[in-house]
């Protein structure tokens, strides 16, 4: 099980940036593409979404990362272990 | 102190916890149940600062500010006390729901409506991100090891329950007033927020009367409690890579699963599927009463089984039925092969209506309603409107069908149709059965939370370390369900399908439930810590 727990690991931190870059394709997008009429409110949308997912991005390529070097190998069973 | 004591004490502190819990969710549904009447009374329609201040106060306070609640408050918690927290975010959110109902609409003040309103959706934002935390780990500290999954369960059913009693309130005093008089700028829509005062004063008198958790007063007599709780709850990678395995791997699965269950499939129901506005509300309103039940018998269960299995089944069957769930939904309320059970003897047209628009005199709104009836009880309402230009000012003494034609400047190319579905009675329960399902998976996820995160964490920290991580699983993950939703479903609008894919926007949901799912499978442990008192 922990080999499987580290193989993920380089999945989620592959699946991070990947994400952000949809994001910011999208994000690209929809801004351009948006009439005049809504354009502010779409960009004011879309920067709340990056500004939101861009740091649970990170978040989760550290998770990646944390269960490559087996951090959850062993998960704490009390508080003296955390 | 003797058994029965014992309980009576924790059937206290579960009350007087869960009332003011109950009430901040109330305090925080009922805004985003009046979100179209409010953006009507607070901001300038077709304006783009205003939609901007709209969306901001709609859309940011309830996804941004909520995990920043979470890190303000719990770090106070962790300072000075889960009661005293607690209070304060219960004063914050009632004083300021309580001031949104007084807030002039932008009429009567101008730019400093929306201005007020936002502030005051921020502060709410923010006091709920407190709240449940310090209310899920008080409860979870008095609650005897064995039966914390029981005792914290109650907890969670406070957020259904003010679902329940805002919806509930918003459907009485909008069947009482009417339409206009509940929307009118000093009408019945603010009722909710004025009531909100006097629960929230009650809910104070009997938290005054709570005493400090039995761990933080232990900790705090032997001066061990945290001088930094942020710096010791991200800032160490032991702790910090539970918060992360907590977020991942268990509560944003949990906050997208609750989110659709009841948000997404409220508003699918009422605007994909179109069913009239009180019968949609009702649908939601039994299948909420019938299953929230299980969220006490999913965290008393959780106890005995352990909490893990339960949360990732609840995920695994969100993923696998949703599809077949919504598909059932739009094939219940399908207008499709009816045609054989329309009843011509209740089948109506209504007489023509005329409108005068309010800016310009000599355009003119003519509505009629068809009513449709089906010999299964069902009555689909269809509203016609054609908009007409005339040449000149409209006589309201002469009647529509009467109007010399050369009158009629313009047209519109399309009449606008609004159609409204009331269900017979065998569809209306199968709607409730199905909504009743996905609510049953929220108890699932749900049920069991509060506990599994009060065990992943230190007491000393545990407030700040717990929030952070629920309210971006539940605020962000959950929250943006709606809004991604209907953003997935733009993305299949096509020219030969200009619908779209109505299904598609449960791709988000499916999504992240399946890879919590996953993660939660590899990494997380079933194993109770029995003792959360370290």
């Amino acid at each position: 099980m922990n080999t499987i727990k580290k193989l993920a690991g380089y999945l989620w931190m592959l699946i991070s940036p990947l994400l952000i870059l949809f994001l910011l394709f999208e994000a690209n997008q929809k801004i351009t593409t948006a009439t005049a009429a809504v354009k502010s409110n779409v960009i004011l949308q879309w920067v709340i979404i990056l500004l939101i997912f861009t740091p649970i991005c990170i978040g989760f390529f550290i998770f990646g990362k944390y269960a490559t070097a087996g951090e959850y190998d062993h998960l704490p069973a009390s508080s003296e272990e955390v | 102190m003797s058994q029965e004591k014992k309980q009576n004490n924790i059937a206290f502190v579960i009350g007087a916890s869960s009332v003011g819990t109950l009430i901040e969710w109330y305090d925080f549904y009922i805004f985003g149940m009046l979100a179209t009447i409010i953006s009507k009374q607070f901001f300038p329609a077709n304006a783009g600062t205003a939609a901007l201040l709209s969306t901001l106060a709609i859309f940011a306070a309830g996804f941004i500010v909520r995990p920043f609640g979470a890190l303000v408050f719990g770090r106070l918690g962790d300072l000075i006390g889960r009661k005293h927290t607690f209070l304060l975010t219960l004063i914050i959110m009632g004083g300021s729901t309580f001031a949104i109902g007084l807030v002039p609409g932008y009429a009567t003040i101008g730019w400093a409506a929306p201005i007020l309103v936002l502030i005051l959706r921020l502060l709410q934002g923010l006091a709920l991100g407190g709240e449940y935390g310090g209310a899920a780990t008080y409860v979870a500290e008095h609650a005897p090891a064995g039966q914390r999954g029981f005792w914290t369960s109650w907890i969670q059913t406070t957020a259904t329950l003010g679902l329940f009693l805002a919806l509930g309130i918003i459907i009485l005093i909008r069947s009482n007033q009417g339409v206009e008089n509940f929307s009118a700028e000093w009408g019945g829509w603010r009722y909710p927020f004025w009531i909100s005062i006097i629960l929230v004063g009650v809910s104070i008198l009997i938290r005054m009367r709570m005493s400090e958790s039995p761990m933080f007063t232990k900790l705090k007599s032997e001066g061990k409690t945290s001088a930094n709780p942020l710096k010791e709850s991200f800032g160490q990678k032991g702790n910090f890579k539970m918060v992360l395995l907590a977020l991942f791997g268990a509560v944003m699965g949990q906050g997208v699963v609750w989110y659709t269950g009841q948000f997404y499939a409220q508003s699918f129901i009422e605007t994909v599927c179109k069913i009239e506005f009180i019968q949609s509300r009702n649908i939601m309103l039994v299948a909420i009463l019938m299953a929230t039940p299980c969220f006490v018998l999913f965290g008393w269960l959780s106890d005995k089984v352990g909490r893990k299995w339960i949360m990732l089944l609840g995920m695994l069957l969100a993923v696998l039925t949703y599809r077949p769930i919504y598909q059932q939904f739009l094939t219940i309320s399908s207008v499709q092969n009816r045609a054989d059970k329309i009843d011509l003897t209740k089948t109506v047209a209504s007489a023509v209506k005329v409108k005068t628009d309010s800016k310009e005199a000599t355009k003119i709104y003519v509505t009629q309603n068809f009513d449709t009836a089906y010999t299964d009880g069902a009555v689909f309402k269809y509203t016609k409107t054609d908009t007409l230009q005339l040449g000149a000012t409209y006589n309201a003494l002469i009647p529509i069908d009467a109007l010399n034609p050369s009158l009629i400047v313009s047209k519109s190319a399309k009449p606008n149709v609004v159609l409204e579905k009331i269900l017979g009675h065998a569809d209306y329960w199968s709607m409730i059965w199905l909504v009743f399902i996905q609510i049953v998976y929220v108890t699932m996820v749900y049920g069991p939370i509060a506990a599994f995160l009060v065990e992943m964490f230190p007491t000393k920290i545990r407030y700040t370390s717990m929030s952070l991580p629920y309210h971006i699983g539940n605020g962000v993950f959950g929250g943006l369900v709606p809004f991604l939703g209907t953003l997935i479903v733009e993305f299949t609008k096509t020219a030969q399908n200009p619908k779209g894919d109505s299904l598609a926007g449960l791709w988000y949901p499916i999504g992240v439930a399946a890879v919590c799912f996953i993660i939660g499978l590899i990494y997380l442990t079933n194993k109770i810590d029995k003792n959360v008192m370290d």
